[in-house]
């Protein structure tokens, strides 16, 4: 699988920047309409969660990555800060009332429920997430 | 995004065009916030020309929501559609919030 890379600097400024990566690349690969619309929250909230936590002392990079096969099309959301897999948070609370409601854990929800896989990993300092989303409803994982 | 203001007799009704992501949300949270402190207290929200939200667009409805509450406030949302609805379903804000088909039956429904 060969991939297009995008980097730049990890913050909100850049977020319609990453967002527009990402849809030409699915564009291209001609992803259902209903999946690109999931897969570019969960993007999103992917990129956001970056921003908002991998560099608490500073500035860094983020590089996204689109990749496609006859099958499959991936995104990977790369970042060189400490070690964190946001697939380790706890689901969020989706039930309770507007005053009970807790604000945060929403966009992990999003990236677990709008792709069709994701994986994180650890790769040379980098902390790698992985989203994969298939060509056409309904393709078993 | 853009926000459009028109006062009813009973509700402010903001109509949200476009995105409500990262970016745009805090100007949502702002435009409510401000008329909160100004002493509004009922409110439409019009999403017939709303697009895409994420996690940020509805945390910025929760945390006004929130606010309007602690003022006995009112808020109803019309025209949640599409894909927004999706992700209304899917993060349970479908039921956290009122939920009207039209503008008119949300203003009705404040009374």
């Amino acid at each position: 699988m060969t991939f297009d890379t995008l980097r730049c600097a990890a913050t909100l400024e850049n977020l319609n920047q990453v967002i527009e990566f990402v849809e030409e690349a699915a564009d291209r690969f001609e992803l259902a309409t209903k999946k690109k619309f999931g897969l570019l929250i969960a993007v999103e909230e992917a990129f956001v969660n970056v921003c908002h936590y991998a560099y608490p002392d500073g500035q860094g990079d983020v590089a996204v990555s689109c990749g496609a096969d006859n099958e499959a099309f991936v995104v990977e959301i790369a970042d060189s800060g400490a070690p964190f897999d946001i697939l380790s948070l706890p689901e969020p609370d989706i039930t309770s009332d507007i005053m009970e409601r807790q604000i945060g854990g929403l966009g992990v929800h999003f990236i677990r429920t709008l792709t069709d896989q994701v994986y994180y990993r650890r790769e040379s300092g980098n902390n790698i997430l992985q989203m994969l989303l298939h060509k056409t409803e309904g393709t078993p994982p | 995004m853009t926000i459009q203001t028109v006062k009813e007799a009973n509700a402010t009704v903001l109509t949200i065009t476009g995105r409500m992501d990262a970016v745009t949300a805090p100007e949502y949270e702002k435009a409510l916030n401000e008329r909160i402190a100004a002493g509004e207290s009922a409110f439409v929200i019009d999403f017939q020309g709303l697009e895409y939200i994420s996690s940020a667009g509805l945390r910025a409805l929760l945390a006004t929501a929130k606010l309007l509450k602690t003022k006995n406030g009112q808020i109803r949302l019309a025209n949640v559609l599409g894909t927004v609805r999706e992700v209304f379903d899917i993060s349970g804000f479908g039921s956290i919030f009122q939920i009207q088909d039209s503008v008119s039956a949300a203003l009705a429904d404040l009374g």
